[in-house]
C-alpha cells in the first residue's frame, strides 16, 4: 500500500520452469536482499549489475539456492525505486522459500498489480496505464477482501485468536504498569514474570511453523532426490516405487490414473523426485559428472536417498555423497540385499535409524522406507485430513515467523536485562503481526483491554 | 473599541498557554475570562504530570510554554515514576500547590507584555460572510475586533453541577457557566456533544488520622520539570508534603451499594460519557464488583489551605451519602468535609470539526483548545493551548503552522488523535496511545522541540544559546566515547571486577563498555577523565543514547517509514465525489475529516489501505494533468 514500504513477489508464473524470478523494489530491497545472499556486498555493487552467489537463510545459516541476483538503483528502474531480481531455479518450493525468508526479513507481500502502480505513483508510466491499474487494485483488493475471509480458517485463526489474546493480556499489563505506576492490583511485570511466558508463547508459535511446514509437507510432498553411483539400482528403485503408486492408485475401486512424472506417492506421502531424468541417465554418465549432477540434486531436495550398492565396497563416490549429505535430512539405502555382502560401513559412522535395507529387485525392505520418512519429517501423527486445518497461506506463515522473531528479540532484551518498555517494544510487534493475520486494529483493542481488566482511574 | 490580534476567551490552563504565546511572539493578545482570580485555577487535583502527561509538560517546556517553569515555582512535591522501567516511560510528577500555581500563573499573564485581561462573559463570535472570524461580542454588548479568536472554555459551556437528584446551573468551584455560547456555536454550524467528569470531596487536613494510612513521600532529591529552570531554584526536598495512601473499607462498598439510587449516575440523570480513566467510585464498584477494596490516595493541596484531595473516590451521591462514605475510610473516621464531591456535564465541540493545527474547519481565524475540544486534563489542556496559541499567531502573521507528528510529540498523538478519530469520551493521554513511545521520551523533550519553539520565536537568545550547547556537549562527548578505548590490562580487569561487571579479552572503546546493563556513566570515571562541564542532562543523555542504541535506531526506522507519508499532502479543498473507485464508506469519512496527509488518512476508521492508494493515484493524476 505505502510507497515506503519493500514489496517482493514471485514475478514468474509458479509451476516448473527453468528460472524463477524474485522481485524487490523498495527503498529497502537492496539492504533486505543482501541480508539473505553471500557473494559479493550488494549494498557497493553497481547499478544494473549481476551477481552470482547463493541464498541462505540468516538464521541457520542454510543455503536455499544457487542464484543469480541483479540489482538496480533508483531512479533508473521499472517503479524508479531500488529493485532487485533474484533469478533462482525453478520449482516452487526454492522460489517460495526464498520469498518467505524475504518477508520474515521485513518485505511485505506485494498486492495484484502493486509493481506497476507504483510505476505510475513514481511517475514512470502514464495515465491512461494508471486506470487500468486502478480497475485491477479495485478488483483485487474485492477479492483478496473474500479470501481473507475465509482464508484464515476457523481452526486457525481460533488458535491464532488464543495466542493474540494471551500477548494483549501480558501487553496490558505492562501498560497498566506504566500508565498507572501506583495501581497495586496488577502484578509488577518483571522481566522475570515476563520471561516464562513469553517462552510460552514461543513454543505455541513454533508448533504453528512446524505443523505449517509438516502440513505443505503433506499437501505438496517432498523434494527428493535419489543418488548414487552409476549401477547401485537407482532406476530399479525408481520403477519398483512407481509400480508400488500404480498398485496403489488401482486399488481403489473404478479409478486409474496415469503417473505423474516425478511425484510418487509412498503410503501417505508424496514424493516429487528432483530430475527423474536424471536418475535414468547417469548408468551412462562418467562418474565425475555424475557426483557434478549429484550435489546439484541434493541442493533442491529437502529429502535425499542415497542408494549404495550391497555387493560391492564403498567407493570415494559413496563417501562423498554421505559427506555431502551431512545435514540434510537423508537415508541410506542399501540395495542388493539379495546378493552377498561386500559392504562395510563401520567408517561412515551412520545412526541405525539412517540405514535401510531394500532389495528393488527382490521387492523387499521398502514397506521400511515409508515410516523412516515418516519420521525423518515427524509425519506420524497427521493425517491428509488434519492438513486442512495448517496455515498454508504464504503471508500468513510469513507473519507467524515474523511474530516469533520477535518474541525472540523480548526474550534476548530480557537475557540482557533490558527494561521493561524496551522489552514491550518487540512484543508489541508480534502482537501486531498476529493482529494482521486475522486484520484487527491494534491500537484500541489495547486501551479497551487495559480499562476492562483493570479498575483505574482517580 | 478595541482592536487585537488575537482574542482569547478563557483563562484556564490552555487559556494561559494560548495567550501567552501570541503575546510573547510579539502579537496584541487579549485575554477575557470570567473571573481573573480564576485565572489557571485547579478545579481537581493539583497534581500536575506523570505517565505521558509528565512529557507533555516537558514538551510544553521545550516549546516556550509556562507550564513546567510555573510548576517548578509552586510545587509541594516532586516524583520520578517508572525509574525502574525504562527511559522511554520515565516521567515526572508534581503536586502543585493549589494556591500558589495560580497566583503565579496569573503574575506571569498580568506582566506579560502586549497581553491584555478583560473580564467578562462571551456571548457571540462574529463572523463575515466568507466565513473569517472577526471577533467577538460580549454579554454587555460592546464588540471586540480580532484577526483571530481562540476557544479555551473548559467545562463552562452550558455546564451542570450534578450532585445526588439535583441538577444546577453553573461551572467548577461555583463559577458561573457560559450559557450563550453553546447555541451561537450551534448557529455556527458546529455540532456539540455533552460531556461528564467528576471530582472528589476535600477534607481538612488536620481532621484525618494518618497513623491509619501509608506515607507517600517525594524524592529525595531536586527536580525539575523546565530545560530553563536552574538546579539552584529548585524547590528543597525536605520540604515537600507527603500523600498518603488508605483503602475503601467492607463497610464503603456497603454504604454505596445500599444508595446506588441516589446517585446522578446510576438515576439516569446524566446523559454525557464519562471518562473510562477517571471512574466515580460507584462505577468502579459496580463494574469490578468482586475487588475487594479499592486504594484511595490522600493528597494535600495547598501550604495555604487546610485541604486534602480524596483521589480515587469520585461520586455524584447526595451529601449525606457521602459523608457516610467518606467517614467509613480508615483515617477519616472523624473527617471534617470542606467540600463536597460533584459531577460535571458540559458541552464540548466535536473535535474532528477541527485542522490539526486546531483551526475550526467552517470558521476561518477561529481555534479551540483544551477540555472543549473533549479533553480531560491540565497538561493536555495545555499542550493544544499553546499549540492553538501559537497557530492563531503565525496565522496573523502568516507564517507556516506547526503541526506536530506523531513520532514527535505527545501532543502530536494527542492532536492527532482528537482531529483524526474524535473521541466519545473525556480523552486522556497515555503512553499506549503512541506509536513510538521510544522516541517520545522525557529526557528528549528539548532535542525534539525545542528547534520549534525557536522557529516560531517563543525562545529568547539566551536559551536558544544554552540549547546550542547542550547538543554539541552531547556529540562531543558520544564521539569522545566512542574514539578512547580500553585494553585488557590486569589493573582494568581488576577494576571491572569491582563494579561488578565481566572482565574484557580485547580491547573495547567506552562506549561499547557503556552499553553493557551494569555500567553506568560515573563507572567510566576511574578508566578516563571526566569533562568537567558536562552538566547531569547531558551525562544522561549520552548514557540513553548509547544504552538504548539499537531499540532506539529500530523506533527510528519505524517512524522514517510513515514520515514520508506525512509528507504527501491532500489539497484542503479537495472533492472526495470525484474520486473514482472509492468505498462508500471511505468517500464519506474522507469527506468529514478532510485529512491534510496521506498519513492522517490512513489513520481514519474505516479508510482501508486500498482506499488509500486509490486516493494517491487520483492525487498524482491530478497533479499530472494540471
Amino acid at each position: 500500500m505505502y510507497l515506503t514500504e519493500t514489496i517482493t513477489a514471485i514475478a514468474t508464473a509458479i509451476g516448473e520452469s527453468a528460472i524463477a524470478i524474485v522481485r524487490l523494489s523498495g527503498p529497502e530491497a537492496i539492504t533486505l536482499a543482501n541480508e539473505v545472499f553471500t557473494g559479493k556486498d550488494l549494498t557497493t555493487v553497481d547499478s544494473h549489475t549481476i551477481q552470482y552467489g547463493h541464498i541462505k537463510d540468516p538464521k541457520t545459516a542454510t543455503i536455499i539456492d544457487e542464484v543469480l541476483v541483479s540489482v538496480f538503483k533508483a531512479p533508473r528502474t521499472f517503479t524508479m525505486e531500488d529493485m532487485v531480481e533474484i533469478n533462482c531455479h525453478g520449482g516452487k518450493i526454492a522460489t517460495q522459500r526464498i520469498l518467505r525468508l524475504l518477508l520474515a526479513q521485513g518485505a511485505r507481500l506485494a498486492q495484484p498489480g502493486e509493481f506497476t502502480k507504483r510505476a505510475f505513483l513514481n511517475g514512470r508510466i502514464d495515465l491512461a496505464q494508471a486506470e487500468a491499474v486502478m480497475d485491477v487494485i479495485h478488483a483485487k483488493t474485492e477479492d483478496a477482501l473474500k479470501m481473507a475471509v475465509s482464508g484464515v480458517d476457523g481452526k486457525v485463526s481460533q488458535l491464532i485468536q488464543t495466542l493474540r489474546s494471551e500477548v494483549l493480556t501480558t501487553l496490558a499489563n505492562i501498560e497498566v504498569n506504566i500508565d498507572y505506576p501506583e495501581y497495586d492490583d496488577a502484578i509488577e511485570m518483571s522481566n522475570h514474570i515476563l520471561k516464562p511466558r513469553l517462552e510460552e508463547v514461543q513454543v505455541e508459535l513454533e508448533k504453528i511453523l512446524h505443523q505449517a511446514q509438516t502440513g505443505k509437507i503433506i499437501r505438496e510432498g517432498i523434494a527428493t532426490a535419489i543418488v548414487g553411483r552409476p549401477n547401485v539400482g537407482k532406476s530399479s528403485l525408481l520403477n519398483r516405487l512407481l509400480q508400488e503408486e500404480r498398485a496403489i492408485v488401482t486399488d481403489i475401486a473404478g479409478t486409474t490414473r496415469d503417473t505423474v512424472e516425478g511425484t510418487l506417492r509412498l503410503g501417505h506421502i508424496v514424493l516429487n523426485l528432483v530430475d527423474t531424468a536424471g536418475i535414468r541417465e547417469t548408468a551412462d554418465v562418467v562418474e565425475a559428472i555424475g557426483v557434478e549432477k549429484s550435489r546439484q540434486m541434493i541442493e533442491q531436495a529437502q529429502l535425499v536417498l542415497i542408494v549404495l550398492n550391497n555387493n560391492e565396497p564403498l567407493s570415494d563416490v559413496d563417501r562423498e555423497l554421505v559427506t555431502m549429505t551431512a545435514d540434510k535430512p537423508r537415508l541410506v539405502l542399501i540395495n542388493k540385499m539379495d546378493l552377498t555382502n561386500q559392504l562395510d560401513l563401520t567408517e561412515l559412522q551412520l545412526a541405525e535409524n539412517e540405514l535401510v535395507k531394500i532389495s528393488a529387485l527382490e521387492d523387499w525392505g521398502l514397506n521400511q522406507l515409508e515410516g523412516r520418512i515418516q519420521q525423518l519429517f515427524d509425519l506420524a501423527d497427521f493425517t491428509s485430513e488434519a492438513t486442512e486445518n495448517f496455515v498454508s497461506n504464504v503471508r500468513h506463515i510469513g507473519l507467524i515467523e515474523q511474530a516469533s522473531q520477535s518474541i525472540q528479540a523480548a526474550l534476548e532484551g530480557i537475557a540482557l536485562e533490558m527494561p521493561v518498555d524496551l522489552i514491550t517494544v518487540d512484543i508489541q510487534d508480534a502482537w501486531q503481526a498476529l493482529g494482521e493475520i486475522l486484520g484487527e486494529e491494534a491500537k484500541t483493542d489495547l486501551i479497551d483491554e487495559l480499562f476492562s481488566k483493570f479498575c483505574l482511574g482517580k | 473599541m478595541k482592536q487585537y490580534d488575537v482574542i482569547v476567551i478563557g483563562g484556564g490552563h490552555a487559556g494561559s498557554e494560548a495567550a501567552l504565546a501570541p503575546a510573547r511572539m510579539g502579537l496584541q493578545t487579549l485575554m477575557i475570562t470570567g473571573s481573573i482570580e480564576m485565572i489557571a485555577h485547579m478545579p481537581c487535583n493539583p497534581s500536575i504530570g506523570g505517565p505521558a502527561k509528565g512529557i507533555v509538560v516537558r514538551e510544553i517546556d521545550a516549546l516556550g510554554g509556562e507550564m513546567g517553569r510555573n510548576t517548578d515555582k509552586t510545587n509541594i512535591q516532586m516524583k520520578m515514576l517508572n525509574l525502574s522501567k525504562g527511559p522511554a516511560v520515565w516521567s515526572l510528577r508534581a503536586q502543585a500547590d493549589k494556591v500558589e500555581y495560580p497566583q503565579a500563573m496569573q503574575e506571569t499573564i498580568l506582566n506579560q507584555k502586549n497581553l491584555a485581561v478583560l473580564e467578562a462573559m462571551v456571548e457571540e463570535i462574529l463572523v463575515d460572510e466568507a466565513q473569517q472570524v472577526t471577533g467577538v461580542r460580549l454579554e454587555t454588548g460592546d464588540i471586540v475586533e480580532a484577526k483571530a479568536v481562540i476557544l479555551t472554555t473548559g467545562t463552562y459551556l452550558k455546564s451542570q453541577i450534578l450532585v445526588g437528584h439535583t441538577a444546577t446551573d453553573g461551572g467548577p468551584s461555583g463559577q458561573r457557566a457560559s450559557m450563550g455560547l453553546s447555541g451561537n456555536l450551534q448557529a455556527l454550524g458546529f455540532d456539540l456533544f455533552r460531556l461528564k467528569t467528576g471530582t472528589p470531596a476535600r477534607v481538612a487536613t488536620t481532621s484525618v488520622d494518618y497513623t491509619k494510612t501509608t506515607i507517600q513521600p517525594g524524592d529525595d532529591v531536586p527536580r525539575t520539570f523546565s530545560f530553563d529552570t536552574p538546579m539552584s531554584e529548585a524547590k528543597n526536598p525536605d520540604d515537600q508534603l507527603p500523600c498518603y495512601l488508605t483503602y475503601t473499607a467492607p463497610e464503603t462498598h456497603q454504604i454505596i451499594n445500599d444508595n446506588l439510587g441516589e446517585s446522578a449516575m446510576y438515576s439516569g440523570m446524566v446523559e454525557g460519557a464519562g471518562p473510562r480513566y477517571c471512574p466515580s467510585i460507584e462505577d468502579k464498584l459496580v463494574r469490578f464488583a468482586d475487588k475487594e477494596r479499592h486504594q484511595i490516595f490522600l493528597e494535600p493541596e495547598s501550604k495555604h489551605t487546610p485541604e486534602i484531595y480524596v483521589q480515587g473516590f469520585s461520586t455524584s451521591m447526595p451529601h449525606d451519602v457521602q459523608e457516610q462514605m467518606l467517614r467509613s475510610l480508615p483515617g477519616l473516621e472523624n473527617c471534617e468535609i470542606i467540600r463536597y464531591a460533584y459531577a460535571i456535564e458540559y458541552d464540548a465541540i466535536v473535535p474532528t470539526q477541527l485542522w490539526p493545527t486546531l483551526e475550526t474547519k467552517k470558521v476561518s481565524g477561529l481555534f479551540s483548545a483544551g477540555q472543549m475540544n473533549g479533553t480531560s486534563g491540565y497538561e493536555e489542556a495545555a499542550g493544544q493551548g499553546l499549540i492553538a496559541g501559537i497557530n492563531a499567531a503565525l496565522k496573523v502573521k502568516g507564517e507556516e503552522q506547526l503541526v506536530l507528528r506523531r513520532d514527535e510529540a505527545y501532543i502530536g498523538v494527542l492532536i492527532d488523535d482528537l482531529v483524526t478519530k474524535g473521541t466519545d469520551e473525556p480523552y486522556r493521554l497515555l503512553t499506549s496511545r503512541a506509536e513510538y513511545r521510544l522516541l517520545l521520551r522525557h529526557d528528549n523533550a528539548d532535542l525534539r522541540l525545542r528547534p520549534h519553539g525557536i522557529r516560531v520565536g517563543l525562545i529568547d537568545s539566551e536559551r536558544k544559546a544554552n540549547f546550542a550547547m547542550k547538543v554539541m556537549m552531547i556529540e562531543m562527548e558520544l564521539a569522545r566515547l566512542q574514539t578512547l578505548r580500553i585494553t585488557p590490562k590486569a589493573a582494568t580487569n581488576a577494576y571491572l571486577q569491582t563494579i561488578p561487571t565481566a572482565a574484557i579479552r580485547d580491547g573495547i572503546s567506552l562506549y561499547e563498555l557503556m552499553k553493557r546493563p551494569e555500567i553506568e556513566y560515573h563507572h567510566l570515571a576511574p578508566l578516563m577523565p571526566i569533562p568537567a562541564h558536562l552538566t547531569a542532562e547531558v551525562i544522561e543523555q549520552v548514557e540513553v543514547q548509547i544504552k538504548y542504541e539499537g531499540y532506539i535506531a529500530k523506533a527510528m526506522r519505524q517512524a522514517e517509514r510513515v514520515k514520508d507519508l506525512e509528507s504527501k499532502r491532500i489539497p484542503m479543498n479537495l472533492d472526495y465525489a470525484q474520486v473514482p473507485n472509492l468505498a462508500n464508506e471511505a468517500r464519506q469519512k474522507l469527506g468529514e475529516i478532510r485529512p491534510l496527509t496521506i498519513g492522517q488518512a490512513s489513520r481514519i476508521s474505516g479508510v482501508n489501505p486500498a482506499d488509500i492508494s486509490i486516493l494517491m493515484i487520483y492525487l498524482k493524476s491530478l497533479k499530472r494533468s494540471v
